[in-house]
């Protein structure tokens, strides 16, 4: 055995060493430099009025009050149709559902569907929400649609989040006469809560940088007023956002930086809001 | 059925009768034998040790008493296990109710995370006890048999995790107590616990075989003979499935082998 590790190897260490931390300032740096960008050209145009005023001009002047609660709306609405589902599918994936083959292809499918593009979501809802079930282009159309997707994500983490609750713990409980249904309601579904809302929450704040998918299914450009029912047709960030950066000549750039940072500022705080949780669950298991 | 009557370590079990029985127990995961032909009768208010070698099916084998194996995917029981003679693989036995029976307790103390009362409270709970007066009484009842109501009276509603090892494994056997069950399994109870602890768990079992069936699994074979009245020592065949060498009263056994290979093994000449 030798003692010291010759020349070569120790350059070898160090050039791997280096590469590496190369590699994750990159991607740091990118991701900085995106925000900051955003943050610093944005920052001029973010007022009192540009938050709670409706545009004017063609979304050239005024502000994109109506755009902010459309977001928020179908944050919502993706939240109540996805999470209930999502977390039921997961209970059944990870608890009940026998071990074999056509498990491990639904599983399969599942994390699949995360990697369907969105745009192909909003056609799907475009032909089932708005033209056969006859919802029309709608807020309720495009949170459907939005759940849709939402689903592949809150299905999964959900998923994973029971299965990741200790073997022993189980046992415990079934070994003292409970059932199975009340050891998945009284140890399960605490132990996996701070999980599975993780899961939803970014699986919320994907939803609302969505615009491919509700293109098709009722985001509209200028709306007057805000939606007044789920079958209104409404604004939403990113849609606006791809509207006033490529498709109205003469709109100031510090507007489109305006709006891409309400964007990235609400998408951002819901992943924050994420990690909050997952922190304090953490903490309190210790 | 009668057992033996003999005088074992410190407990006569000639009147005791058979609390558990198999007959020609085998137990498959898949096509994988883990134990063949097992025939015993536990004798009831006694403490049983299995041991063995590791990996001979001890722990399998103490599971098949409380079904444990049926959440096991390709698990499967042949010949007979009876209750108080009644077989507990029969289509009409509800496992929820064979449970509350035959409580378990395992390897690594694993107490919920939730405080000491609601982990001794858990199991009345799910079985329909809510009223807040009835459960007190039942956690410092539980609490005392499993001589851990000194060590945690004023502490009930921290943390389990809050507690020692030794305290937390005390505490999985009063959470099994507050279901007043009439046979408890303990799988490898001490083995995660330092000697004094240890020593505490195993006073506390002599104490409770007065009232209650004890099945312990234990790879310490002084612990095997200090606290159990019957012992059966298991071992592997070729093809890895476990088979029962010899069974008898604690104190014949270890002192009196009838087979060589229980010799070997308790003179330590292997596993």
């Amino acid at each position: 055995m030798r003692v010291n590790s010759g020349p070569s190897r120790r350059l070898s260490q160090k050039a791997a060493f280096a590469l590496l931390l190369f590699s994750t300032i990159a991607v740091v740096a990118v991701t900085l430099y995106i925000i900051l960008r955003i943050a610093i050209d944005g920052a001029g145009t973010i007022s009192w009025g540009f938050l709670t005023q409706p545009p004017t001009q063609a979304g050239k002047a005024g502000g994109i009050f109506p755009a902010i609660v459309g977001t928020f709306y179908l944050m919502l609405g993706t939240l109540i149709l996805a999470l209930p589902i999502g977390v039921l599918a997961g209970i059944y994936l990870s608890e009940y559902a026998p071990k074999n083959w056509l498990t491990r292809v639904i599983n399969l499918a599942i994390i699949n569907l995360a990697g369907v593009p969105s745009i192909v979501y909003g056609l799907f809802g475009l032909g089932v929400f708005v033209l056969m079930l006859n919802f029309g282009m709608s807020l309720l159309a495009a949170s459907l649609t939005l759940a849709c997707q939402a689903l592949a994500m809150t299905i999964t983490t959900s998923r994973e989040a029971l299965l990741a609750v200790p073997r022993e713990y189980r046992e415990g409980s079934l070994a003292i006469g409970a059932t199975k249904w009340q050891t998945i309601r009284h140890i399960i579904l605490p132990q996996a809560r701070s999980g599975i809302i993780t899961g939803a929450v970014l699986a919320m704040s994907r939803a609302a940088g969505e615009s491919a998918p509700i293109l098709v299914v009722g985001a509209a450009f200028l709306v007057p007023g805000l939606p007044q029912s789920p079958f209104d047709r409404f604004m939403a960030l990113p849609y606006h956002l791809y509207t006033v950066a490529a498709q109205v000549p003469g709109m100031p750039a510090d507007t489109k930086w305006g709006v891409a940072l309400v964007l990235l500022a609400v998408v951002l705080s819901f992943n924050v809001l994420a990690t909050i949780v997952r922190l304090r669950a953490r903490r309190r298991r210790v | 059925m009668k057992v033996d009557s003999l005088l074992s370590n410190n407990k006569i079990v000639e009147h005791n009768k058979a609390k558990l029985t198999t007959e020609r127990v085998s137990l498959y995961y898949g096509s994988f034998q883990a134990l063949r032909d097992i025939t015993l009768n536990i004798p009831e208010r006694a403490i049983t040790a299995i041991i063995g070698p590791s990996g001979c099916g001890k722990s399998s084998f103490l599971r098949i008493f409380d079904r444990m194996n049926d959440l096991i995917t390709g698990a499967r029981v042949e010949g007979s296990v009876q209750l108080d003679g009644i077989d507990i693989y029969d289509r009409c036995i509800d496992v929820v109710e064979l449970r509350k029976r035959v409580g378990m307790v395992f390897q690594k103390p694993n107490p919920f995370p939730m405080s000491v009362f609601e982990n001794v409270a858990f199991g009345p709970r799910r079985h329909g006890r809510n009223n807040r007066g009835e459960l007190e009484e039942i956690v410092e009842k539980s609490l005392r048999q499993a001589a851990l109501w000194d060590e945690v009276k004023d502490k009930l509603d921290q943390s389990a995790f809050d507690l020692s090892g030794g305290q937390q494994q005390r505490l999985c056997i009063a959470r099994v107590l507050a279901v007043e069950p009439q046979i408890i399994l303990m799988d490898e109870p001490c083995s995660a616990l330092d000697p004094i602890a240890t020593l505490k768990i195993e006073d506390l079992m002599r104490n409770l075989a007065v009232n209650y069936t004890i099945v312990i699994v234990t790879h310490n074979m002084q612990q095997a003979a200090r606290v159990s009245d019957m012992a059966a020592f298991l071992m592997m065949e070729e093809d890895r499935a476990g088979i029962l060498v010899e069974y008898g009263l604690t104190a014949e056994l270890f002192t009196n082998p009838k087979d060589k290979r229980t010799e070997d093994y308790i003179t330590g000449r292997f596993g």
